[in-house]
């Protein structure tokens, strides 16, 4: 199982709100967290979560509507 | 007098639920921080607040997704930002003979700029023909407003049959409902009814407090077209300095009112529980007594529809003889009743019902008002209208005295 995290980057707050309540539901475990300077300059929130959840959270994610606009390592 | 009866609630609703004001301290105690800004553990705090009052306000309306919940100051904000942002001159416009002024003002603004805008007239009850609406659409007509229900006389508009109609002509206009007496006590269904903007305020039969608002954005809406009214801050996208063009974020610039809406969420929340069909039957009831005791009253006329089971609880009437705002001085320094009279910001719907420039007594019942209240505010309307009709007589006997001291 791969190690370590990932953050999925979003529109906006209420996006992030939107993720992570989609997550939840779906049991992967989650944590809003302030975007990392080095992926972008952006202010708000991105949805933290476990590498080894990445491919089923990008599907839930996908199936409750929430645009998303990059995956990364971190 | 240190007990009143609060019959103001088409303006603001009074009392609040339990729970409103404890979630708004809350905020204000242990939450606090900017929602949507930072990512500390507050902010995303006061961000959830926010967001889960998007969630119960489309829960309650039917909305597709609550990031289609924008929310404002209140119903004025939400509908200007529709008629300025969404309208250009060449378009068409069909509205209602008994819209607020939070329509008609920005309409005769816009029509001045080369917006054309027709108002289809209601019957002097406050009814609208669904049909006259339909005839009036033309090949660029952009949108079609009206009210869910009027803040003078409450009756309520055929919103769904517009809607169902609209959604199906030739070059399909948006219909945009002004929901501010109606929402949280008329069932509203954004889908079922067509409605493609949903303008509302939560002060009044939402029981949030002042300050909160807002607009839910269908899914026909061209979100390129619709400009917004304001532009600024977002916590998103801030290496940019372009507005960003995604939903809520477009339409809402600068910090949001959290606190209030906090407090939003928890009146909707209430009125979920309660359920909205529970509010409008309590409603109901006290309507029909409130219109029926003051059809019994003499000297009074009651205006509007005269059937509770086709209007708000807001009901408008005015003693012959007596002055409105005579009649609303007494009855708050004497009785204890508070109410609004006049014209309500709404000179379009009096000049329908024949009632302007003198305006009507306007009693609005909330769900927290009694049958035992109505009846003492009838008691109280019985006793001003005994003193006019003395008064009047009293005047008349006197002039027939002077006319006889005049006639040799």
């Amino acid at each position: 199982m791969e190690e370590g995290y990932a953050v999925i980057l979003v529109y906006s707050t209420a996006h992030a709100l939107k993720a992570e309540k989609a997550l939840q539901r779906a049991g992967i475990s989650c944590k809003l967290i302030p975007v990392p300077r080095h992926i972008s300059s952006d202010c708000g929130v991105c949805v933290r979560i476990r590498r080894a959840d990445q491919e089923e959270a990008l599907e839930v994610l996908e199936s409750a509507g929430v645009g998303i606009e990059g995956v990364h390592k971190v | 007098m240190d007990e009143v009866i609060y019959f103001d609630n088409a303006a603001t609703s009074w009392p609040k639920p339990p729970g409103v004001m404890e979630a708004m301290a809350r905020f204000l105690n242990e939450i606090g921080a900017n929602p949507g800004r930072s990512g500390h553990r507050m902010a995303v705090e006061a961000g959830r607040v926010v967001y889960e009052a998007r969630e119960v306000i489309a829960e309650l309306f039917n909305a597709p997704d609550p990031l289609r919940v924008v929310f404002g100051l209140n119903g004025t904000e939400a509908l200007n930002l529709v008629l300025r942002g969404y309208l250009r001159p060449g378009d068409h416009v069909v509205t209602s003979s008994m819209e607020h002024n939070a329509v008609m003002r920005p309409l005769r603004a816009l029509e001045r700029q080369g917006v054309e805008v027709t108002v289809v007239p209601c019957a002097p009850d406050g009814t609208l023909d669904p049909g006259d609406v339909l005839a009036a659409i033309r090949p660029n007509t952009a949108l079609v407003v009206l009210n869910h229900a009027s803040n003078v006389v409450g009756t309520i508009l055929p919103i769904h049959e517009v809607g169902a109609a609209v959604g199906t002509a030739g070059r399909s206009p948006l219909l945009v409902v002004d929901a501010a007496q109606t929402a949280g006590a008329v069932p509203i269904d954004v889908q079922a009814d067509g409605i493609d903007l949903l303008a509302f305020t939560g002060h009044k039969s939402l029981y949030g407090p002042m300050g909160t608002g807002g607009l839910v954005i269908g899914e026909r809406v061209d979100l390129d077209r619709l400009e917004p009214l304001k532009r600024g801050g977002t916590g998103s996208r801030s290496e940019h300095e372009e507005q960003p063009d995604f939903l809520p974020d477009k339409y809402e610039s600068g910090t949001a009112n959290a606190v209030g809406l906090a407090g939003l969420a928890a009146g909707v929340r209430w009125v979920l529980e309660r359920g909205v069909e529970t509010v409008r039957a309590h409603e109901e009831a006290l309507t029909r007594r409130l219109v029926d005791g003051l059809r019994a009253i003499p000297g009074v006329t009651v205006y509007g529809t005269l059937d509770p089971a086709r209007q708000t609880a807001t009901v408008s009437f005015n003693i012959a003889g007596m002055e409105p705002s005579e009649v609303g001085l007494r009855l708050d320094e004497e009785f204890g009743v508070l109410c609004r009279v006049g014209l309500h910001c709404a000179p379009a719907a009096h000049k329908t019902i024949g009632t302007f420039p003198t305006g009507t007594v306007r009693f609005s019942l909330g769900v927290f008002n009694t049958a035992e209240e109505v009846d003492r505010a009838l008691r109280a309307v019985e006793h001003l209208a005994r003193d006019a009709r003395r008064k009047t007589h009293d005047a008349g006997r006197r002039r027939q005295i002077e006319w006889r001291k005049a006639t040799p």
